[in-house]
């Protein structure tokens, strides 16, 4: 049997059944894009506030995610089930890492039509989507290594966003650089290709070193 | 070497390194006298940036082998790089104010990034003291050690990349960089920083077994009612 798909449906069927996370991702999403139009006091946004705005937005929803990735397995017995399993344990964070991807990219097809419509002034363009799915990559995988990291720990939902934040500013600083001209109302532009590329190189990189050092926190 | 000849060399290359600062590098013609924090600055942040990446180094030694000897060694060089990243802030804080008027510049990038390497680093205590099994916060702390070592460079990268430089760039410039006077001064400087760090490195290193070691010879006298180890997230050896 597929022991990595075997895996990701049991994530993503807890999901469905719970409903834990990513419902209270999305609300979150929306309620902080009404809090920036009061925080900011401003009817729309574009250029390089939309931009921060987003991705900061969808950084906070991401931090909710990790806090409960890893939850259900501490206090149920997941960890020990995989323990016990004759099966490598890194393919538990890969399907985890593919979990919370998956989460991200569904609140996103809420979040991002509700910017549009609560906040955004120009229309929105295609080439955004590939800028927050490299974004999403790396806010999953370091989002899942953090919560595995943060999880055994007492404070956990502290720990998590205190590890998480540093190690995702520079997927912040690439994300808003690549769609501030995207999202500008006039003479809207492509992202730069130095920008993407510097995304996709954080999220490569931090995906080889998750898979490195992932194993030694899944041994008692 | 041993831990005497060490401290000396260190005396000596740091006495060394204010003589030349003070007394033979010139005075820099367009920032004048407090350009010299630079042989301070600059020596400081590339010994903690080796140390955090040290750090990281010594963490996969101890998952690699599980003793908690490389655990110690780690920590150890985390936590003093830590205590030389909050000087490198503040000297670069100052030098900022004096060059450029504000005590904070953003478009700064090596500061910048430096804030957030310091940032980071800085969850490293909290997270050993809220994890109470011993081996399972040796190991921990060890990925996190591996995965921010990794990390140091590449913020460098992105955050140096998101900003035009203002930040001197005294070693490449067009017309040569750093002059030969102030290049001695600099490495002599840079060296003592080192040696500084490496003494310090070792003489916490012989504290904490030391203190190992005492702790046994009581628990052997007075069993296990003797300890109290107190608020330490520090390794065991």
């Amino acid at each position: 049997m597929n022991v990595l798909g075997a895996l990701l449906r049991q994530e993503l069927r807890i999901e469905l059944r719970t409903l834990e996370s990513v419902p209270g991702m999305s609300l979150f999403a929306v309620t902080t894009f009404i809090v920036f139009h009061f925080g900011l006091n401003r009817p729309t946004l574009e250029g390089d506030l939309a931009a921060g705005v987003l991705v900061v937005t969808l950084l906070f929803a991401a931090m909710l995610g990790v806090n409960r990735l890893w939850v259900a397995d501490e206090e149920q017995g997941g960890f020990d089930a995989v323990l016990l399993a004759p099966i490598d344990r890194t393919q538990l964070f890969v399907a985890k890492a593919i979990a919370m991807l998956v989460y991200l990219v569904v609140l996103e097809v809420v979040a991002l039509p509700a910017f549009a419509f609560l906040l955004l002034e120009p229309p929105l363009r295609p080439e955004l989507l590939l800028i927050l799915g490299l974004a999403d990559v790396g806010m999953a995988v370091i989002g899942t290594l953090v919560g595995a990291l943060a999880v055994k720990t007492r404070a956990r939902d502290l720990i998590g966003p205190l590890l998480a934040l540093p190690l995702l500013v520079p997927v912040v600083i690439a994300a808003a650089q690549a769609a501030r001209p995207v999202l500008a109302s006039a003479h809207p532009a492509g992202a730069e290709a130095k920008w993407l590329l510097i995304l996709g190189l954080y999220d490569l990189v931090f995906a080889l070193v998750a898979y490195a050092v992932f194993d030694p926190l899944l041994e008692d | 070497m041993s831990l005497r000849t060490l401290s000396t060399a260190t005396v000596v290359a740091l006495t060394g390194a204010f003589a030349l600062v003070f007394f033979y590098a010139p005075n820099d013609a367009d920032q004048g006298f407090i350009q010299k924090i630079f042989y301070l600055h600059v020596p400081l942040a590339m010994t903690a940036l080796g140390g955090f990446v040290l750090g990281g180094i010594f963490a996969i030694q101890h998952l690699r082998t599980r003793r908690s000897e490389w655990d110690l060694r780690s920590y150890v060089a985390i936590h003093l790089s830590l205590i030389l990243a909050i000087g490198v802030l503040i000297t670069g804080s100052i030098w900022a104010r004096a060059s450029w008027g504000h005590w904070w510049v953003w478009d700064e990038p090596t500061l910048v990034s430096f804030l957030i390497v310091t940032l980071l680093y800085a969850t490293y205590q909290p997270l050993r003291f809220s994890i109470e099994d011993r081996g399972r916060q040796a190991r921990y702390a060890s990925v996190f050690a591996v995965v921010a070592g990794a990390f140091v460079p590449l913020n460098f990268l992105a955050v140096r990349l998101a900003q035009p430089f203002s930040h001197p760039r005294v070693f490449a410039t067009a017309n040569g960089g750093l002059p030969p006077k102030m290049q001695l001064t600099f490495y002599v400087s840079l060296l003592g920083m080192v040696l500084l760090f490496f003494t310090l490195w070792r003489y916490e290193m012989a504290a904490k077994r030391t203190r190992g070691k005492l702790r046994a010879l009581k628990r052997r006298l007075g069993g296990d009612d003797e300890i109290s180890l107190g608020r330490s997230a520090a390794p065991q050896v």
